[in-house]
This record gives structure tokens, C-alpha cells and sequence, in this order.
């Protein structure tokens, strides 16, 4: 039904870049998100999908058709922005028929779309009261509506969440979701949120500083990161990442040597590996665990319980803050000396670029 | 409203403050709201009603409706009525209409803006008088003027603006005294506009003028109302343009009830018949305001 295709595309405002050369494949029926610290030109980006900023260079194909020069109008594209931009001075139904109007469509049908719309987002109780008489997520629901009615190739979504109370976002992500699979269409959303990312997205994109770290599905990102910034950026509470050095081969593993001089024995990467070569370790938090005959040792600084699970701060020996997630049942105490042992299944190691080494046999992905 | 609730709020907090303290300290705010605006008002009604012209000293005493029967008998009050009409309405017409353009105008951004910004809000700071007579002797006049000069280079005959078109020209000076207010309240108001609602009609397919129409215009409703009425409680009162320009003529062509009542007082020196005009000046404007206000504060309810 629609495809969007990105064939290195630039951005620049003077000689200031901003997006270096993006290049990128939408599927159609695709859930693709966009995710990055701000900054990071993930909003320019989908505002140049969406015909609001010019394309400096490249190309932009929806459908397999070159798109750069026709206007934000005639993309076929729906946009839902973050302020949900709903019109003030219109009711819920005129601010839904706004395009068709604009469009020229005849009034019964018109009409019959808003109602169509109203129905599948529950809008028709407030299908006459202005934007200002609803509640937060009435009024996203109703740019929703705004974007529904004109029955897009692309929905494109600018942070449409961040206004919302985490409560309210929560269902939300559902209702997109669901939306997502009812429409069966190929949506393009920002964020910064990486829950968001991870809950509703069939693809994420990882940005930074206009340029694209890493693309894949949520589990790929979370399992095989390429790189120390997407590492660091997915996850919550972020992965612990330690400065080691690798020491020698030992049939299928490598040792590696943290800076306490404590030695681990991990999955051998898949490239050469030179002994003295400065590596990071990367740890998931989940990957931790408290054993009493485990190789790190340290003292738990802080404990915070969130109920089902326990988050350790731990300082190991060498002073290198870490972070443990264990069962919210565990009874470990502040200011009490920890040993930790490690999944070595689960470690990630990345170069002295921050490029990751993968493993030689990688960990299967539930997706 | 601050002066009356105050006091009394503090008596709420301290009970033991004595009533007489109290009047005390709203005697000030009392006193000066009573020299300003009541003794004034009361002594425009009294003389309303009382045989005083200054011509003839000998002539006293309670004159009854006479001074306001001889007023709304007047064809000239009449015309004076009419002629303040229509200098308000025109005046808010092209202050409103062009003040928009411009404001959507200058809402753009281009080179030089910030200085354009101050040229145009200029006006506004030159005294009536002043500009007044800067249009008569500078733009309007048939032999020294700019206008005139226009003329007589493109092989026209000049104009001689006050004589043949007087209130045309008042009204052009007022207006474009006048532009400036409306165009600053408006400029703001066009900026707090938010801009994702202007994309969003881009996306929707809205056209620049569609989007003035619907986007645009309803935002600035408020302010435009605004305008309005700030506008028309000043327009009401014009004088000094017309006192320099034209002095209400050629006729009453210019006259307008303002300067109706300065002619009848200082000029016949019939003190009575102007301070009846000042009082049919008075139940106007408060006419005009309640209507105004009452239709803008439910605007600004919405």
C-alpha cells in the first residue's frame, strides 16, 4: 500500500548539518520509530518526510515515487505533532473534516469519514465540543481522528505522547498499537522515549547527531547493539559498561581483564582478537547477579526497590559505579560488602571505536 | 476594585481594625475618583440645565430642557452625530482591515524587519497636532504638498484635499495615526499563534489564503475585538486633527460632536448648550462601551 524510502538524505541550515546522509527502508504496513536524544535531528527528519522542512540533498520516495519537490499537502501523508496543533476555534467534528473541506469533499461524505473516525477512536460523544473542553488524551485522540479522516499512505507521529501523564501514556501505546493493526498502515513516529520505541516499534531507528546508529527490531537492538551509544541508549536502567582489556584465547573464549584486575572468561567475538587490546564490557543490569563466589567484588552503595524488581547500586573495588536488577524479594541492604557473578552469555564487548565485537555464536532472539 | 477589596480583606485578618481606620485609608482613592470624575461630571450636568452664556452674563437661572431641545433642534448636531459615526467607522474599518495585512505581513520574516517594525509603529508616538498639521502642510497642501507635487508631475490638476474631500482627509490622518495600535496588538497576537496549528493546516492542505481565513482570523478575533474598542473610546473624542486641519468645516462638513462642544463653549460662548452636548456626548459613548465591553468580554469567555 505505501513504502517510504530514504536515499541519503541531507538537511542543512547554512552550512550548518544537521541530518548527514540518511538513507532508510520503510516496509509498507511497517511501525517504524524514530528514537534518539533531542538533538539528534529526529524530528527534522520526519518533518522532511512530511514536506515541512526542504530536503537539502538526496531523495525522498514514497512509492517508489520522488517526492522532494511536491508539498506537504499532496504527499498523502497525516501528520500528528506533539501539540497536537488541534484548531481552537473548531469543533471536534470541523477540526476532523478540516482536510476534506480543504479537499473539496462533498459534505455527506465528509461527514460519514468523521463519523467513521469518531466511531473507531470512541470520539463521538465530543464530536461538537471544541479542543479546549476535552481532556489531554481526548485531544490526541482527536489529532488522531484529524489524521485517520484524510486516510493517509504515511502516519507521521511527533512525540504525540510527551504531553500526556505516564498513566494516560501507557494506554495510549496500547491504542496506537492497536490502531496500528487495525488500519494496517505504515506509520512513521518520533520519540525520545525509548519505552515507547521498544513497545510499539516493528523498526527502530537509532539517531544521533543526524546520522543513523543502528536499525532493527526492539529485541535486536536490546540483544546485539552495534555500537556503545545504542548500548547505553536502550535500556533502562542503562547497561553497565566497564573499561577491561582483553588477554588470552581459550578454545571457544576469550579472557578479559576488568581494571580491578579481576579476570573473566567471555564468549569469543567472531573477529581477531589481539591480547592488550583495550575493550568496554558491557552489562546489562539483569545480567548481574549476587554470588557469593562470583569474581566482582564490591559494596552495595544504594538499594531501590520498585516492588517487583530490586535495582543494587553497587561500587565495585575499584570504585566503578554498577547497576544490579534482581527480584524485588531480595534482601540485600545498603552499605553491605556484595560479590557479583556475571552472565558471560549476556556481555557485550565494544572497541576502543565503541564498535561492538559480537560474539562469535550469538544469543537467539525471541523475535 | 483593589482600593475597595483590600482594606477589607485586612479587616478579615485583623478583626480589632476599627471601621473609622478603614474609611480612613480609602479616603484618599475616594476623594481623588470624587475631584476627577463626579465633580466634573455634576457640574457638566448642572450647567446643562442652566441659562449661562457668556455673552450675555445677565441672562440666568434654571433654564429646564431648553438648552437640550435647542440642541436636538440643531441641524448641525445632527450632523455632527453623523459625521462622528462615520469618522469612527471608517477610521476602525481601515485601521482593522489594513493593520491585519500588514500584521500578517510583518509576521514574516525579511531582511531589515526589525527596522520596518519601527517605521510603521512611528506614528503613534507623534502628537496629534503635530501630524495633523505635518498632513496639511507637508502631504495635503494643493501647492507645497507632497500629494500636490504628485499631481502636477503626472500632468494632473492638485487636489485641494480639506476643501474638496475634508472628511476624507480627517479621516485618512486619524487612520493613519490609528494603524500602528491596531497593527502592534495584531503582530503580537499573530506571533502567539502557535506554529504546529499553521503546519497542521499545511499538511491538511490549507493554501496561504485559507489558511488566513481559517487559521489566521479566527486566532486574531480576540485581538481585533480588542482594537475595536480601545480604538472607538478614542475615535469618539478626535479633536486636535480636526481642530488643526479643517476647524469642523468648510460648513459643519467636519464637524464632529466633540468639537461641537468645544465650538458651542468656547467658541458661542454658550456654556448651557455645551455642556448639553458634553452630556448627550457622555450617555453615547457609555452607550457604545456597554455594548463593546459586554460583547467582548463574552468573547473572551470562549
Amino acid at each position: 500500500m505505501a513504502t517510504l524510502a530514504l536515499r541519503n538524505i541531507r538537511k542543512s541550515y547554512l552550512s550548518f548539518e544537521v541530518i548527514k546522509g540518511i538513507n532508510l527502508d520503510v516496509a509498507d504496513r511497517e511501525f517504524v520509530v524514530f528514537v534518539g536524544p533531542s538533538g539528534c535531528g529526529k524530528s527534522t527528519l520526519l518533518r522532511m518526510i512530511a514536506g515541512l522542512e526542504e530536503i537539502t540533498s538526496g531523495d525522498l520516495l514514497i512509492d517508489g515515487q520522488r517526492v522532494n519537490a511536491i508539498g506537504p499537502a499532496d504527499r498523502g501523508l497525516a501528520m500528528v505533532f506533539q501539540s497536537y496543533a488541534l484548531y481552537p476555534h473548531m469543533t471536534v467534528r470541523q477540526n476532523m473534516g478540516f482536510a476534506l473541506r480543504m479537499a473539496r469533499v462533498p459534505k455527506q461524505e465528509r461527514e460519514r469519514k468523521v463519523a467513521e473516525a469518531a466511531r473507531v477512536l470512541q470520539l463521538e460523544p465530543y464530536l461538537d465540543r471544541r479542543p479546549r473542553e476535552l481532556s489531554g488524551g481526548q485531544r490526541q485522540r482527536v489529532a488522531i481522528g484529524r489524521a485517520i479522516v484524510r486516510n493517509p499512505r504515511v502516519f507521521l507521529f511527533d512525540e504525540p505522547l510527551s504531553n500526556l501523564d505516564a498513566a494516560l501514556r501507557g494506554q495510549m501505546r496500547i491504542e496506537l498499537s492497536r490502531l496500528h493493526e487495525a488500519l494496517a498502515a505504515t506509520m512513521v513516529y518520533v520519540t525520545h522515549d525509548q519505552v515507547e520505541a521498544m513497545t510499539m516499534a516493528d523498526k527502530i531507528v537509532v539517531l544521533q547527531s543526524g546520522r543513523v546508529e543502528q536499525v532493527g527490531s526492539p529485541l535486536e537492538l536490546y540483544h546485539r547493539p552495534a555500537n556503545l551509544f545504542v548500548a547505553g541508549f536502550i535500556g533502562s536502567p542503562r547497561m553497565n559498561l566497564l573499561p577491561a582489556q582483553l588477554g588470552a584465547e581459550v578454545g571457544d573464549g576469550v579472557m578479559v581483564e576488568l581494571r580491578g584486575g579481576e579476570r573473566l572468561m567471555l564468549p569469543r567475538p567472531s573477529g581477531p582478537v589481539q591480547p592488550g587490546q583495550p575493550v568496554t564490557l558491557g552489562i546489562r543490569p539483569e545480567a548481574l547477579r549476587p554470588d557469593p563466589a562470583g569474581p566482582l567484588a564490591g559494596e552495595v552503595r544504594m538499594v531501590e526497590r520498585l516492588g517487583g524488581l530490586t535495582l543494587l547500586h553497587v561500587g565495585l573495588a575499584n570504585g566503578q559505579p554498577l547497576i544490579v536488577q534482581i527480584e524485588g524479594s531480595d534482601p540485600t541492604r545498603a552499605h553491605t560488602p556484595i560479590r557479583l557473578s556475571i552472565d558471560a552469555e549476556a556481555c557485550h564487548l565494544f572497541d576502543a571505536e565503541g564498535q561492538a565485537l559480537p560474539a562469535l555464536h550469538q544469543h537467539p532472539l525471541a523475535a | 476594585m483593589s482600593s475597595v477589596t483590600a482594606p477589607a480583606s485586612q479587616a478579615l485578618e485583623e478583626p480589632a481594625a476599627p471601621a473609622q481606620r478603614r474609611w480612613l485609608l480609602m479616603t484618599p482613592a475616594v476623594g481623588v475618583l470624587l475631584l476627577w470624575m463626579i465633580v466634573p461630571l455634576v457640574m457638566t450636568l448642572w450647567f446643562s440645565f442652566q441659562r449661562y452664556n457668556l455673552l450675555n452674563p445677565t441672562v440666568t437661572g434654571f433654564a429646564g430642557l431648553e438648552n437640550y431641545e435647542f440642541l436636538v433642534t440643531d441641524p448641525d448636531f445632527w450632523a455632527s452625530l453623523v459625521n462622528t459615526l462615520v469618522l469612527v467607522g471608517s477610521v476602525l474599518v481601515i485601521t482593522v482591515g489594513l493593520g491585519t495585512l500588514l500584521a500578517v505581513l510583518f509576521d514574516q520574516p525579511f531582511l531589515g524587519s526589525g527596522i520596518a517594525r519601527v517605521l510603521a509603529i512611528s506614528p503613534f508616538f507623534v502628537m496629534p497636532t503635530v501630524s495633523a498639521l505635518v498632513w496639511k502642510n507637508l502631504m495635503m497642501h494643493p501647492i507645497y504638498g507632497v500629494l500636490g507635487a504628485l499631481a502636477h508631475a503626472l500632468g494632473m490638476p492638485a487636489v485641494d484635499w480639506f476643501a474638496d474631500y475634508p472628511m476624507f482627509s480627517v479621516i485618512v490622518i486619524v487612520a493613519w495615526q490609528w494603524l500602528p495600535f491596531a497593527l502592534l496588538i495584531l503582530l503580537t497576537a499573530i506571533q502567539s499563534l502557535d506554529g504546529e496549528q499553521k503546519e497542521a493546516a499545511r499538511m491538511d492542505g490549507a493554501g496561504p489564503i485559507a489558511r488566513f481565513f481559517f487559521i489566521i482570523l479566527p486566532h486574531l478575533g480576540r485581538a481585533i475585538s480588542v482594537v475595536v474598542m480601545m480604538e472607538t473610546i478614542f475615535l469618539l473624542t478626535v479633536f486636535a486633527e480636526i481642530f488643526v486641519t479643517t476647524s469642523g468645516g468648510p460648513g459643519n462638513a467636519t464637524t464632529n460632536l466633540a468639537f461641537l462642544i468645544y465650538a458651542r463653549a468656547l467658541l458661542q460662548f454658550d456654556v448651557g448648550g455645551g455642556s448639553a452636548g458634553g452630556v448627550v456626548a457622555i450617555v453615547l459613548a457609555n452607550i457604545v462601551a456597554f455594548f463593546l465591553v459586554r460583547s467582548i468580554a463574552r468573547r473572551l469567555e470562549v
